[in-house]
């Protein structure tokens, strides 16, 4: 039992967060970031290259650090606190942890150096949260596969140098085996693609395939068995986002504690009101409740088990949706009239707490998925 | 960081398990299981059995039979316990009255209580609330009248957890009523209940059973030498008894026992042409308790990870007032989960809770479902008492949050 950061840990979150701080301390540079074509500024992006944390996840033999989960933890958390827009999540964490296990190492380097975005393309019209849920056809032709459909709410999708597409090789629309992952070049022709912000300030793309050539060597993995690479890819990437998460919510309630206490209503600071002091200290509960189960997520990210692995995973993003919610909405109660307004950081934790409830299953699928399973989580 | 025990905690817990399932009496293992009321005799049958292990006291100072345990051993320790599930040592002897008598006591009263408390020759009771102190405890009224050798005490204690069974209670009383601040006044005396003047009256608690007491002083002559410490200084060893409480305060075992044992349960009961355990609706507010139960698990570990860290001797740590909230909250919704179980078998009221009202009526249903409303009853307590739960978050707003 040991809740410790090794040094090495202690020397990347103070690193990680010197290095935010100096990005985003003003929160006046973030609305300015968000002004470039991509929502994101790529002199930031490379200033992430040059830090080293692009190619944190990855082995030393792949040029990387040799990060694993708690790393990730760190850096998330980071980027949680400074509301950061870029899609660290997206390329590096989820399309980082596919091209690993996926033994796709080709273009980890382009990752590390900052020269390409790689982002998921999965989720379809129908498809919700269901990752087997996969229509867009790969047609095999000689050497290439021949791609067909639409790919939708693609993470960092409108930067993307490449796409990691999930197409279904065979079988039926759910079946979990013949879906295929497939590192696609964003220039391939019939690509085309409109990015758009997210709710949350971030970005986002539509992206059709029409008649796109794929050679047949840029299979991830082997061909139909996409799937098990896909699920523990986004295991990670819910583990990524619980501790992004808890980044902002903690910054969320010392932002609102420290308001109360210089809100003056009535002659007084209206922190000193018992009411509002209660339901500070419920929100740092649910914080701490959700702290707790990002810990348990990074931890169990690794398990060799993936029924345990995944169990762990909805469990924790479960409490992290929960916990998001309430300290979000009430922290925006909070603070008033400004808690609601778009020139202050309150709201966009709000809105980013809020958006990371629908991402990867909201709380409602990964409890019903825990209860079909069975779990016995407590045990 | 790495949330898997060591080896040597595995070995202890593994010692632990095996401890409890060789000595624990098998009867006083099914009260517990069923939901029924242990009496004296399984507290004290096993407190022995403890203590006889070494078990009984391993907070104490070594010298007093302590066992200079880690306090993830500690709570590995009650932990089992509680999953067992076995009764926890008398916590009114080895968690209050002993650390205080140990650490503040004369060498007189540790030669003369300390042994027999932690076999549980000695039971004791807790003389604290009173029906006008119970949030603001230092506004107590009770007085202790300094006259030649003795102290004459008058007053009212309640809420006194089974003073049916004690032997001798340890009282917070006003020495000094001119004292600037009313914290300042207050001695900590030790009182055998035997003494004329003492009258124990029960109260009985909305599930039927009658646990807790009034306990009545009438001019009550006690032994000057039963004051522990310094007369006016009982508010500061009353304040290290409660930190000494905190361990364990978040019953997390007690949780997962119930929680296996509704599982248990869920697959005997029906629910149309299922088992009540197949209905995806049970299931998921099921799980839903057992992901908060996780969560609170870890962050009980976290604060024992702190704990140990600060050292034995350390300053209470605010955050344990999160565990007591959110262990609490989960102690009672557990007790709900049981009755959603047992459905229209809550109903029938079964005497049997309190031996003397037992009659030779068979009982009405499954035999396991006679406790489900009484114990959901029972555990509304448990928000309320160490301190209610708007304490803890006052404790919370002003020593973590800073208000």
């Amino acid at each position: 039992m040991d809740f410790d950061f090794s040094d090495d840990q202690k020397l990347l979150k103070e690193s990680v967060g010197k290095l935010m701080a100096s990005r985003y301390g003003d929160f006046e540079k973030r609305k300015g970031y968000q002004m470039h074509p991509n929502g994101f500024d790529p002199a930031v992006w490379a200033e992430y290259a040059e830090a080293g944390i692009l190619s944190l996840p990855f082995s030393e033999e792949q040029g990387g650090f040799g990060g694993g989960p708690v790393e990730t933890m760190i850096v998330m958390e980071e980027m949680g606190t400074a509301l950061a827009v870029e899609p660290y999540l997206a390329c590096v964490v989820l399309s980082g942890a596919i091209l690993k296990y996926g033994k796709a190492e080709q273009i980890i380097p382009e990752i590390a150096s900052g020269e390409a975005i790689v982002a998921l393309a999965n989720i379809e019209r129908s498809s919700r949260y269901d990752l087997n849920d996969v229509s867009l056809a790969a047609r095999r032709d000689g050497d290439d596969y021949v791609l067909e459909g639409e790919k939708s709410v693609v993470l960092g999708g409108g930067a993307a140098g490449y796409f990691i597409v999930a197409a279904r090789t065979a079988g039926a629309r759910r079946d979990a085996d013949g879906i295929t992952l497939l590192l696609v070049d964003a220039k391939s022709p019939g690509i085309s693609r409109r990015g758009y912000p997210t709710q949350d300030g971030q970005h986002a793309a539509e992206v059709s395939f029409g008649s796109v050539r794929v050679p047949v060597a840029n299979v991830i993995g082997e061909a139909g068995k996409g799937l098990p690479i896909l699920a523990r890819a986004v295991d990670e990437a819910i583990a990524g986002l619980c501790a992004e998460a808890v980044g902002a919510m903690d910054a969320l309630v010392k932002m609102t504690v420290e308001y109360l206490k210089t809100r003056k209503q009535f002659g007084v600071a209206i922190g000193s009101f018992q009411a509002l002091q209660h339901r500070s200290v419920d929100m740092l509960v649910m914080l701490e409740q959700a702290r707790s189960m990002a810990i348990y997520a990074a931890l169990s990210v690794d398990d060799a088990d993936p029924v345990a692995r995944g169990n762990a995973i909805s469990a924790a993003k479960v409490q992290i949706g929960r916990s998001a919610k309430f300290i979000g909405q009430q922290s925006v109660q909070l603070h008033g009239g400004i808690g609601v307004t778009m020139e202050y950081k309150a709201g966009h934790y709000f809105k980013r707490l809020t958006m990371i409830e629908q991402m990867f299953g909201d709380s409602d699928y990964h409890l019903r998925k825990l209860a079909a399973s069975g779990a016995a989580i407590a045990a | 960081m790495d949330l898997n025990l060591s080896a040597e905690e595995m070995a202890f817990r593994d010692e632990v398990r095996a401890f409890i399932a060789a000595e624990l009496s098998p009867e006083t293992r099914e009260k517990l299981v069923l939901g029924r009321e242990i009496g004296k005799h399984d507290f004290v049958e096993w407190q022995r059995k403890l203590n006889a292990k070494g078990w009984a006291v391993p907070n104490w100072p070594v010298e007093w039979g302590g066992q200079n345990w880690e306090p993830m051993q500690e709570y590995i320790f009650l932990d089992e316990l509680q999953q067992a599930p076995a009764p926890s040592p008398l916590q009114f002897n080895c968690s209050m009255v002993g650390p205080v008598i140990a650490t503040f006591g004369s060498e007189e009263q540790k030669k003369k209580f300390l042994a027999p408390t932690a076999n549980l020759d000695i039971w004791w009771c807790q003389g604290f609330s009173e029906p006008g102190a119970g949030s603001d405890l230092a506004g107590l009224k009770t007085t202790a009248r300094r006259e030649g050798d003795f102290y004459i005490i008058n007053g009212q204690k309640t809420w006194t957890t089974l003073a049916q069974y004690a032997d001798w209670i340890f009282v917070l009383a006003r020495t000094n009523p001119q004292a600037e601040k009313k914290q300042q006044g207050i001695s900590f005396i030790l009182v055998d209940m035997k003494t004329p003047g003492v009258t124990v009256r029960p109260i009985q608690l909305i599930d039927g059973g009658r646990e807790v007491n009034e306990v009545w002083f009438d001019e009550v002559k006690v032994p000057a030498e039963n004051l522990v410490g310094q007369e006016n200084r009982g508010w500061d060893y009353a304040k290290y008894l409660l930190t000494n409480e905190r361990m364990g305060i978040a019953r997390i075992g007690v949780s997962k026992q119930r929680i296996r044992r509704i599982k248990e349960l869920a697959k005997i009961e029906r629910y149309g042409d299922t088992q009540l355990l197949d209905q995806p609706w049970f299931r998921e507010k099921l799980v839903s308790v057992e992901i908060e139960l996780k969560a609170l698990e870890i962050t009980q570990l976290r604060v024992l990870a702190e704990a140990r860290k600060r050292g034995k001797h350390g300053e209470a740590d605010p955050n344990s007032s999160i565990l007591k909230i959110k262990g609490s909250e989960l102690q009672q919704v557990t007790t709900e989960l049981m009755m959603d179980v047992m459905g229209p078998y809550v109903l029938p009221f079964a005497a049997s809770m309190d031996d003397e009202d037992r009659t030779n009526e068979p009982p009405i249903g499954p035999d396991y479902a006679a406790s489900a409303g009484p114990t959901y009853f029972n555990s509304r307590k448990i928000s309320i008492y160490g301190g209610s739960n708007e304490i803890q978050r006052n404790i919370i707003a002003k020593a973590i949050l800073g208000f």
